[in-house]
């Protein structure tokens, strides 16, 4: 493409003339910002549950005459739970894998395996809690309480979010196919995903694991 | 209807609810009904609805997005100003025998009012609003990465100015001051509506920002121009850049927060109450780390301003452009490091208190460096002193003053003596007035024509600035006495009439800030009246630097019709320099995302959510809560969202400014 | 010349675009950020032993002095979350012509000083300042 004239002094680097114009055109494609938006997005979010840890870190001692960690924690459960959450994460990696394949049911068999993982994670935190709650180890009981429920089930809140966020897309792959949008999505639910699975990492341990060991 | 029937309805809302009672708030009611009821009118007999709906609130254009941010800033102004001027006649009447005439049910509102408003609904979407517009222009883009998520963002941050609103006429507002400190912004100290719209307004409002700033980040990362690599960036593009890595990375903290204060309201957890083992001082904790970071999003912005319209009213390129990035980087990063300086006196002793004073007084040096990068860069230029430079001067002996106390109060044993005085009062809003404010003023003039084609009245503008700058220093001055002899902030009676001079004095400078606002108003509609007169027709009217100087005014929907590359610092500057020559054939369509309601209908549903949830209508919350999931996902299912500028329009367009060129003799 | 390159797989109008022609870094992504079947299994191995020592080691009591075993399982879980960086998130210096990584670092460092500077003034607060019925409580 012919590059626009210059007065004088108009030549570049290499000798060629200066164009201030791009005339041949190279816009940015559609969704080139997707993914780092939503990696900011998850920064951000990780921040929120620096938050929810820092409250823990500082009010997870304050037991107001109620229940400790060790007198309710259940270590076996929990560790079913991380073991869920870990398959699930596998799952999804191996729908990814299929997805650049082009392997659109197979791809679905795996977000499928996936849901189903996330789905019995969030009930055993649900029996959990509704057993916690029962037996007057409730969020009001005490700041350690409030801190804990609070933390566990914000990250519960997200998996919740995205269970559903996979179901929308699961029928809008199915809708649409494996097109550059619903590619998109798929790679920023991935991201999600395994980024909750490192949240539960610290969850597990400086909750569960380190709360066993006071 | 039963009791119980009418509970599970309307929750705890009742007639009682609405403030019969105050008449202020009656007399409030009844002009904003009168008013917005022949706004209602008259835009109905224009019928322009369809115009607006279609043109402006759909938008997903920046610009039209970044107009919208101004005008409800704008507006909010008014609301906050007025706020700001029952405190100043209570506080000048209050001596004595006199109570003066605001009880303290209401004073409280009204200063708690004031500061959430300004802060929230003021200077941040001035602050974004001035960034949306700008800053594709100045990267060569033609729209940011996000252009729907842009719309959402404003969307919600204007549904969060409607709850605020709304506190105004059903039930009441926070009486806790701008931050609602527990265990007063508690249930058991603060049962009533007041705090519960505060955290929803703020809440719906932070889902706005965080967005927003994502958006502005990565378009800056992504969506620059060919050559523009970070060091050839504008520099009000770096500023935008730091601030909006600070909102992402400061917004979660007060979402955070604001949800734990929920949790002890709504459902009692014992985050922050005085027994079950709660800690008040750890809301403080959490909520100053995001709220020094918050007074550095509102300043970096105005910083990038004055830094262009000093190169640009000097002539001459910014003096130190590498120091002023690393120092904007500075200070994005250390703001991190000193929010402890917010509560010296909540007791976490001297080693913590000389840690954080120190920083505090480290973070003051970059500043410094970008004051004495302005002067020299103003130093043997041709300085033209139109409005924007006007405005830039006033913010640099101002805000110079404003971070000297701020300096000061960094000493933790003086602050011991001047925390929650008013010289802390006078202190910040010397540096937002003097900085955010003044930048804000700076920007709309210098900007103003570029987005709407005609220059802002200067005679008008000129009595604004010094009615604005000679009432702040009457109005905050006496402030910095009255502190340093021990007054207290947020009172609303007096005992000593000795104090009561001062207090006038501030009264009057008030007053005289008032007839600034007034003048910018004047100034507005006199412009609007005399555009033909005001016109500018090249699109560069100060003999600009940088690209958003290179469209027209307005620019054109898709900003630019090629895209430009860059090959210097001052871009624009670099092509008028090496004479470069537009384009005058060659178009071709241009791909451009489409408009939506979806942004208008969730923003909707999420005051909706709000008011449910503050007066406790569960049903309307659930209702709402649905409406905004499925909102979302069918919004998802629509995959075409964009369509094609058609080349004739293109050329049009382009051909259009080409004769407007021509007869400037361009 | 034209900017359309229809590309076979995708079934929508939506523009379409050429990979190579600019070497932009618009696609810096593309190639760092897949995983293989090897790749996620090992990264899923690793997970499953560095959780399984860290439950091990609390559920036994197999450290006598609970900040020894502090150590250790705080040591394991930022080790799990580097594996999961690598193996599941795919973390590396070149995606988003390094952007990624640098937004990774600053939220970390700002993680850090939320987490040890909320704690660390709230120890002092606590200490200087809580009431002495609250802190025999607590």
């Amino acid at each position: 493409m012919s590059s626009v004239s210059l007065k004088k002094d108009g030549l570049d680097e290499k000798g060629e003339p200066l164009s201030f114009y791009q005339l041949e055109e190279h816009h940015h494609p559609e969704g080139s910002s997707t993914m780092l938006g939503f990696w900011m997005y998850l920064m951000s979010d990780c921040l929120i549950f620096a938050v929810l840890f820092a409250a823990y870190g500082v009010l997870g001692s304050s037991y107001a005459g109620g229940p400790t960690p060790k007198e309710i924690f259940e270590l076996p459960l929990v560790a079913v739970n991380t073991a869920m959450l870990l398959f699930s994460s596998i799952t999804y990696g191996f729908a990814m894998l299929s997805m650049e394949e082009g392997r659109q049911r197979i791809m679905q068999m795996w977000l499928a395996f996936t849901g189903l993982f996330g789905l019995c994670f969030l009930s055993i935190e649900m029996y959990e809690f509704a057993t916690l709650i029962h037996e007057g180890a409730g969020p009001t009981r005490s700041a350690f309480l409030s801190s804990f429920f609070t933390l566990v089930g914000t990250h519960g809140l997200h998996v919740t979010m995205g269970f559903i966020w996979l179901v929308t897309l699961m029928v809008q792959v199915q809708k649409h196919g494996l097109i550059a949008a619903n590619k998109r999505r798929l790679m920023c639910l991935s991201m999600f995903w395994h980024f909750l699975d490192v949240i539960w990492i610290g969850v597990f341990t400086f909750v569960y694991l380190m709360g066993s060991l006071r | 209807m039963s009791d119980t029937l009418l509970k599970t309805i309307f929750g705890r809302l009742t007639l009682e609810s609405l403030p019969l009672h105050e008449p202020i708030v009656v007399a409030t009611f009844g002009m904003v009904a009168i008013g917005g009821a022949a706004l209602v009118a008259a835009l109905t007999y224009f019928k322009v609805w369809g115009y607006l709906w279609n043109q402006w609130f759909t938008s997903v254009d920046h610009k039209k997005i970044g107009i919208m941010y101004m005008v409800l800033a704008i507006v909010m102004l008014l609301r906050g100003f007025s706020d700001a001027i029952m405190m100043r006649l209570q506080q000048a009447m209050a001596f004595g025998g006199s109570e003066g005439y605001l009880n303290a049910h209401h004073y409280d509102q009204v200063f708690t009012a004031h500061g959430v408003i300004m802060i929230f609904f003021v200077a941040m979407p001035m602050v974004t609003g001035l960034m949306n517009y700008v800053v594709p222009l100045q990267i060569g883009a033609r729209d940011v990465s996000f252009p729907f998520l842009n719309n959402f963002s404003f969307w919600m941050t204007a549904a969060g100015a409607v709850v605020v609103m709304m506190s105004l006429f059903i039930g009441e507002f926070a009486r806790t001051g701008w931050l609602a400190m527990p265990p007063l912004s508690g249930i058991a100290y603060s049962p009533d509506v007041g705090v519960d719209y505060y955290i929803w307004a703020l809440q719906i409002a932070g889902v706005g920002t965080l967005l927003s700033g994502v958006n502005l980040v990565a378009t800056i990362v992504k969506m620059r121009a060919p050559g523009m690599g970070l060091m050839k960036m504008p520099i009000f593009t770096w500023t935008a850049l730091c601030t909006n890595i600070l909102i992402v990375a400061a917004f979660p903290v007060l979402t955070a927060v604001l949800a734990m204060l929920s949790l002890d309201r709504y459902i009692g957890t014992a985050f922050f109450t005085n027994d079950a083992g709660g800690n008040p001082m750890m809301y403080v904790n959490l909520i100053w780390i995001w709220g020094h970071p918050e007074v550095y999003i509102l300043v970096l912005p105005a910083f990038g301003i004055f830094s262009e319209v000093t190169s640009t009213f000097s002539g001459k390129r910014l003096f130190g452009y590498s120091s002023m990035v690393y120092a904007t980087l500075v200070i994005t990063i250390l703001s991190y490091l000193v929010w402890l300086h917010h509560f010296f006196t909540m007791g976490s002793g001297a080693s913590v208190n000389s840690f954080f004073g120190i920083t505090t007084m480290i973070i003051s040096i970059p500043t410094g460096a970008k004051i004495f990068n302005w002067l020299f860069t103003m130093y043997k230029g041709r300085i033209r002193y139109e409005l924007p430079m006007m405005w830039t001067v006033a913010f640099m002996v101002t805000f110079t003053i404003g971070g000297m106390t701020g300096v000061l109060l960094a000493v933790p044993p003086a602050d011991f003596v001047l925390h929650n005085s008013l010289f802390l009062v006078a202190h910040f809003h010397n540096v937002i007035i003097g900085g955010t404010l003044f930048g804000m003023f700076a920007g709309i003039n210098y900007w103003f024509p570029k987005a709407f084609g005609f220059k802002l009245d200067p005679k008008w503008g000129t009595i604004s600035f010094w009615c604005w700058v000679v009432g702040f220093y009457l109005a905050f001055m006496p402030l910095y006495v009255l502190g340093l002899m021990g007054v207290t902030r947020r009172m609303r009676y007096f005992d000593d009439p000795n104090l009561q001079i001062w207090f006038v004095i501030a009264a009057l400078g008030a007053a005289l800030i008032a007839a600034g606002i007034g003048a910018f108003l004047m100034q507005i509609f006199v412009s609007i009246r005399n555009r033909e007169a005001l016109a500018d027709h090249t699109g560069d009217p100060w003999n600009g630097r940088t690209l958003e100087w290179a469209t027209s005014s307005p620019p054109p929907e898709y900003n630019f019709a090629f895209t430009p590359v860059v090959h210097d610092l001052d871009a624009w500057y670099d092509m008028k320099d090496r004479k470069h020559e537009r384009p005058l054939s060659g178009f071709r369509k241009i791909h451009m995302p489409s408009g939506t309601g979806t942004g208008v209908v969730l923003a909707g549903l999420s005051v909706a959510f709000g008011f449910a949830m503050i007066w406790y209508m569960w049903w309307l919350a659930g209702l709402a809560l649905v409406g905004i999931f499925a909102t979302t996902i069918f919004h998802t299912f629509n995959y075409k969202r964009d369509f094609y500028i058609p080349v004739e329009d293109v050329i049009a367009s382009e051909d259009a400014r080409t004769r407007l060129l021509a007869t400037q003799g361009a | 010349m034209t900017d359309r390159h229809a590309t076979p797989h995708d079934a929508h109008a939506e523009h379409a675009h050429d990979d190579h022609a600019h070497g932009h870094d618009d696609h810096g992504n593309d190639h760092a950020s897949h995983g293989t079947r090897g790749s996620y299994l090992k990264g899923f191995f690793l997970s499953v032993l560095l959780t399984a020592v860290p439950f091990w080691a609390v559920m036994t009591g197999a450290f006598k002095d609970p900040s020894t075993a502090a150590l250790v399982i705080m040591l394991f879980a930022v080790l799990q979350i580097i594996v999961h960086m690598i193996y599941f998130l795919h973390m590396n210096t070149k995606s988003e012509n390094g952007w990624t990584m640098m937004a990774l670092i600053f939220t970390i460092i700002l993680v850090v000083i939320t987490l040890s500077g909320s704690i660390w003034v709230m120890y002092h607060m606590n200490t200087n300042m809580m009431p002495m019925q609250a802190a025999v409580d607590m």
